[in-house]
């Protein structure tokens, strides 16, 4: 019998504010330890934290992106969450529990059975903790607390993924937003976006499965192989009869393992109840409708677009929309082309911007916005195949001029040449020319060796120095042979 | 000088018939007299006092004085002043020189105002009799063997002996109030929210609020002028226009209606106290207030549920006292939680770890509900009590604290007869009002007795009004312990 995966994800989003959560300190990453830690965040006697705005606007920009105005809560409440840590200075961290900023929302993610909509339970602002480093102090530790209060947004899904491709879809559709929103960097090397997984395993139809989590997953494919190896590990035990601890686990990417976190299960009491020293955080309409007001049009709001207005297909403009820079990219460009004469274009600059132009900015590892091919120039390059001025081979010759530099094509494509012979009279003559020179082809073709054609073809483009269109070519010599 | 207002040393200074390193040196010279026997400071520094004392006769001679230049002050030692020890009455922060100032404490510099010293207090502010203190308890002026009341007790003491002419103090339960009512003195919480706590050392982050200690309503006023404002480092300040308290103070009573709860004059009232309660009520009422009979029928409950709350946020504001980076640190454990154990075991007296067990057990799982949640709902039904109340009067008289001072020692043993103490001031914490005491009269052994009157939201001016014309009308304020 079949077994089912669930799974939810638990991820922590580094919120882009310049200064920390409750205090004024830098948030920027890699400073000299503990260079960025105030009096707040090391939590001295007598100091108070001081909600940041921008931490709770982005929290807000994040709800209206997920949900729209109804999953913002009007009124949410700080909570301390209590434990002792070395590098947790005030002995609590300071979390939403009961009522956090957004309750619900989705995140859509494609699947191969088409999309599927991803249930968010929650996303609630907390602070982040400081860093303990056991290495380099001779058996004592050292307490970095440039990290302590810097703002996250940890967003809690639904168990709603049944595959570790599904999960990673969802972790990816999650990070694609959060950076097209501007609320996080999305830097995983530097810990700003990092997941934890919930997985069980269950017999399809069965009720939840005893679930354990694996926390600080910071890659997609540690993501994926975490998930896939738990999965399994889950349904050896099931399937020899065993029972699956509620634990929280660790993924070892080293071995491709996941092991427990803790060798003996803690039973914390985290002893939550709302911080005195903030007020319940209170939102206006007029704030959320403003913030509403600024946001950019969504990834899932495009993909929509460009599939029924310009054709485009769902996988591709999945592509398109990876990032804002280049769905930002592709519309300036399908912009400055003539799509009521080349209705097809936006669909040829698609193709090259995720073929072509993607492979070449991988190489140099450039984003977009750092093209050296401007949107504009590809529309006018790819018109120029289309309104048959060049070939699609001579197009790919173009295309790296531009990347090299040169950036109008039309200057590109006189300099080398490139221009196709379409005067119909100069390329019959040529055609008529071949057939002439070549009788015994034509012959052969007449016989009906379809080989013989192809000669006929390549005759000809050679005479033109490859200037010909093909097709009307094709065209042309099919009518003499036949006629 | 002994027994000068603060108005009076202002124009004193002002016209140069004593400088600010003189008055600051004539009270320097009584702590270093007196204190021995008191224990009312825990800290002085003659230089650095001198340093501002210096500084503000510069400004007074520039004629560029403010509202309290060259005036010293003294502050509770829960209040971190930038290069002062500032140990909150505890071990555990027995080696902590503070590197800020708390905004109390800026707005008194900025003032002019002169630190005298820091006040002994009970430890983290958790006690009603400066006896909890690592460095042992304060003796009451107005007799030796008797608590000053706390846990602004050291403030207290202070100005009962003249060892300074002014102090602050922070009221959680009653820690201005019930220490003042003890010691003779006029004492003022403010509405919570009115000064800032940011420096103020947390006890109770929504029942702590700081405010002036004095002789009279007069100086408090003054006092509360430089302390009050709003703090955005500080999410409860109130942000609202500034206020002179003081503006109020001259006018006639006539038409006031003062609250009588009968539940503060029942079972528990000694008898002294209450005769003393009642012939101050007479006197308010020849000045030309109205009494009025009202009940707050929830106050009952006060006490109980202060007792979860304050415990409850406690236990969370303590836990930064963990020996990692600052404050006391146990010099042998083997391990990380055995570190812990053993600093928090040293650091903290008896009355702070009965409070942070009581706190910890109230918030956690499976209690939270029937402690906790119970608590902040009979919260709301004291400060709706009040709110019915004050449809009817201006402003809530009654006794500050059922008996006169007690003994050293006597109800150390016995938390509960201890927390009872509070039993009158603890409502105006639940429901953050403003609460002020001031002396009228005396009881068993020639002990002060004091007068709690409790006004509703942000009505401090009008409450100063009401005991500075009481105290036109009556020198108990005036009067000054035996030997002084």
């Amino acid at each position: 019998m079949d077994w089912e995966i669930v799974i939810g994800i638990e991820t922590h989003a580094q919120l882009s504010t310049a200064s920390k959560i409750f205090s004024g300190a830098s948030t920027a990453f890699g400073a000299a330890p503990n260079t960025q830690a105030s009096a707040v965040d090391i939590a001295l006697p007598g100091v108070l934290p001081v909600a940041n705005k921008g931490a709770v606007e982005r929290a807000i920009r994040f709800g209206l992106a997920v949900g729209g105005e109804k999953v913002i809560n009007r009124r949410s409440v700080f909570a301390r969450k209590n434990y002792f840590y070395p590098d947790l200075p005030k002995g609590y961290q300071i979390s939403q529990y009961e009522l956090p900023i957004v309750t619900g929302g989705e995140v859509r993610i494609p699947t191969r059975n088409g999309e599927k909509a991803i249930r968010l339970t929650r996303a609630h602002l907390e602070e982040d903790a400081g860093k303990s480093l056991h290495e380099d102090f001779r058996g004592m530790s050292g307490i970095d607390l440039n990290r302590a209060g810097v703002p996250l947004l940890e967003i809690v899904s639904e168990p709603d993924m049944r595959s570790a491709e599904e999960a990673v879809a969802y972790a990816k559709a999650l990070h694609v937003l959060v950076r097209w929103i501007g609320i996080c960097d999305g830097n995983m090397q530097e810990g700003s976006f990092r997941c934890d997984a919930n997985v069980s395993v269950r017999r399809p139809g069965a009720p939840l499965g005893t679930r354990a989590e694996i926390k600080n997953l910071n890659s997609f494919r540690f993501l994926e192989r975490a998930i896939e190896f738990e999965a399994r590990r889950q349904i050896e035990i099931l399937e020899d009869g065993g029972r699956i601890v509620q634990e929280t686990r660790l993924y070892d990417s080293d071995r491709d393992e996941t092991r427990p976190m803790r060798s003996k299960e803690e039973a914390h009491d985290y002893r939550y109840f709302p911080d005195p020293d903030l007020l319940p955080l209170e939102v206006s309409e007029k704030w959320i409708s403003e913030i509403e007001a600024a946001l950019p049009e969504l990834p899932e709001m495009k993909r929509e677009r460009y599939v029924s207005e310009f054709k485009i297909s769902p996988a591709t403009a999945l592509q398109l929309t990876s990032d804002r820079d280049k769905a930002e990219f592709f519309e300036r460009s399908v912009g400055a082309a003539d799509i009521v004469a080349f209705p097809t274009a936006p669909q040829d600059i698609a193709f090259t911007m995720v073929g072509e132009i993607t492979s070449l900015l991988n190489e140099e590892g450039l984003d977009f916005s750092e093209s050296p091919i401007k949107a504009e120039q590809l529309a006018k390059l790819r018109v120029r195949v289309l309104d048959g001025s060049i070939s699609s081979k001579s197009a790919k010759e173009v295309l790296s001029e531009m990347w090299s530099g040169a950036s109008d094509p039309d200057e590109i494509i006189a300099a080398k040449g490139l221009k196709q012979i379409s005067d119909a009279g100069a390329v019959e003559k040529i055609v008529d020319e071949v057939l002439a020179a070549n009788a015994k082809q034509v012959e052969d073709y007449r016989a009906g060796k379809e080989k013989a054609f192809n000669s006929l073809v390549g005759q000809v483009m050679k005479a033109t120095k490859g200037k010909a269109n093909p097709a009307q070519v094709n065209e042309m010599l099919k009518r003499k042979l036949t006629g | 000088m002994l027994n000068a207002s603060l108005k009076e040393l202002f124009a004193a200074l002002a016209q140069k018939k004593v400088s600010s390193v003189e008055l600051t040196r004539f009270f320097l010279e009584r702590i270093e007299r007196l204190n021995g026997a008191l224990n009312a400071f825990i800290t002085v520094d003659p230089d650095k006092s001198l340093a501002q004392a210096r500084a503000a006769d510069g400004s007074i001679a520039r004629r560029d004085a403010k509202l309290l230049t060259g005036i010293p002050v003294a502050h509770k030692d829960i209040f971190v002043a930038r290069g002062w020890l500032t140990t909150c009455g505890s071990k555990m922060l027995s080696n902590f020189t503070a590197p800020y100032d708390a905004h109390v404490i800026e707005r008194f510099n900025s003032s002019g105002a002169v630190v005298l010293g820091k006040t002994n207090m009970d430890e983290f502010a958790m006690g009603s009799s400066s006896e909890t203190s690592f460095y042992g308890p304060v003796r009451n002026p107005w007799g030796p063997d008797c608590v000053p009341g706390g846990s602004s007790g050291g403030s207290a003491a202070a100005i009962a002996a003249r060892l300074a002419p002014a102090a602050t103090g922070t009221d959680t339960g009653g820690s201005i109030r019930q220490p003042a009512a003890l010691s003779g003195l006029s004492g003022l919480k403010p509405t919570y929210g009115l000064v800032s706590r940011y420096g103020m050392i947390a006890f109770a982050s929504s029942l702590d609020q700081g405010g002036p200690m004095a002789k009279s309503a007069e100086d408090l006023a003054l006092l509360l002028n430089v302390m009050a404002g709003f703090d955005p480092r500080d999410s409860t300040s109130v942000e609202r226009a500034p206020e002179d308290y003081a503006r109020d103070l001259e006018k006639p009573l006539a038409g006031l209606r003062i609250g009588v709860p009968k539940e503060h004059f029942g079972e528990g009232l000694a008898a002294d106290v209450g005769r003393a309660v009642e012939a101050a009520l007479a006197q308010l009422e020849k000045l030309g207030a109205k009494r009025v009979a009202i009940e707050l029928p929830n106050s009952g409950l006060s006490v109980p549920a202060y007792y979860v709350i304050a415990p409850a946020e406690a236990s969370s504001n303590l836990s930064r006292f963990d020996g990692v980076r600052y404050g006391h640190r146990a010099s042998d454990y083997s391990d990380l939680a055995d570190m812990y154990r053993k600093t928090r075991a040293e650091g903290f007296g008896a009355e702070v770890r009965r409070r942070i067990l009581i706190g910890t057990y109230v918030l956690s799982h499976g209690y939270y509900d029937a402690y906790y949640l119970k608590a902040q709902k009979i919260r709301r039904l004291i400060a709706d009590d009040f709110g019915s109340a004050f449809g009817r009067c201006d402003v809530i008289v009654g006794p500050t604290s059922p008996t006169v001072a007690f003994k050293i020692g006597a109800k150390a043993a016995d938390p509960v007869q201890m927390y009872l103490n509070d039993i009158y001031t603890i409502p105006a914490n639940l429901a953050g009002l403003p609460g002020m005491s001031i002396p009228c009269g005396f009881g068993g052994g020639g002990l002060p007795v004091g007068l709690h009157l409790v006004g509703n939201y942000f009505s401090e001016a009008r409450m100063l009004n009401v005991a500075h014309q009481y105290q036109l009308a009556t020198d108990w304020h005036r009067r000054q312990p035996p030997g002084i």
